[in-house]
């Protein structure tokens, strides 16, 4: 019953994630759009300027994380929204190493881009 | 514990007309979802051209970027980002709520509220967004 229903029980590391990343999301995802189209214009935007943003420590570190907590609560959500539409047996297992493939491209792909913007040259 | 029950067949999306608050939800939250995570992909091949930028070339990145904002439709397609990303945001907080046990009996409200204030902030960001452009 609605009265005495809640979900907020252990139901598991990657539900547990889920909220713990969208709780983060929600406060970065609406900073970052804030810095880059209120504080500063996007089309302004150099690479002077991200380099000076991306060599400080904090927004390094905080944009990093960012992208490591979207990239999870992101393929995660695929994963699920796919489950609970009936996704099963071979092909969900298929379907979870491209997600999981696709997850980690993103992710190194999006560290070798955070280390080029602070002058890091990471050129394969 | 909770109470499992027959929802039907929430994939029948030809039901739309049947659809209360709560699959109005459900369903925008999922395609809010899909972009975003479609977006991060797009977001980082287009930052990836930093990569070049930080040997030596830094108009790579920043006419990149920068001839992308000139375009109408690009600014176009962020206010839809900017719609889909507060929503998302909006009702998200939402949810977690209501996995706290928060707000159960509002949660029509709280939907309609979320979905007035995604309006009410993209309106109020419009001018931001497409300064310059047209």
């Amino acid at each position: 019953m609605a009265e005495r229903y809640s979900s907020f029980e252990p139901k598991g590391t990657r539900w547990f994630l889920q909220r713990l990343t969208a709780g983060f999301l929600v406060v970065v995802l609406a900073f970052h759009f804030m810095l880059l189209h209120f504080v500063h214009h996007a089309y302004e935007i150099t690479f002077m300027g991200t380099q000076a943003r991306m060599t400080q420590v904090g927004y390094f570190a905080t944009m990093t994380l960012f992208l490591l907590t979207a990239t999870f609560h992101g393929v995660n959500g695929v994963y699920n929204a796919l489950v609970n539409q009936g996704l099963s047996g071979t092909r969900k297992t298929a379907v979870k190493y491209v997600l999981v493939g696709a997850g980690l491209v993103l992710t190194i792909q999006g560290v070798r881009v955070a280390l080029a913007m602070t002058g890091m040259d990471v050129t394969l | 514990m909770s109470q499992s029950y027959d929802r039907g067949l929430i994939e029948d999306f030809g039901r739309w007309q049947e659809f209360s608050a709560g699959m109005w939800a459900w369903v925008l939250h999922k395609f809010t979802g899909w972009v975003l995570i479609g977006y991060l992909f797009t977001h980082i091949a287009v930052l990836s051209t930093a990569i070049p930028a930080a040997t030596g070339d830094p108009a790579i990145y920043t006419g990149t970027l920068q001839s992308l904002e000139q375009l109408a439709i690009v600014r176009v397609l962020e206010v839809g980002l900017l719609s889909v990303a507060v929503f998302h945001i909006l009702n998200g907080v939402r949810l977690l709520f209501v996995d706290l046990g928060v707000g159960l009996d509002t949660q029509d409200t709280s939907f309609y509220a979320s979905l007035v204030l995604t309006g009410a902030i993209v309106v109020a960001s419009v001018p931001t967004f497409i300064s310059g452009a047209f």
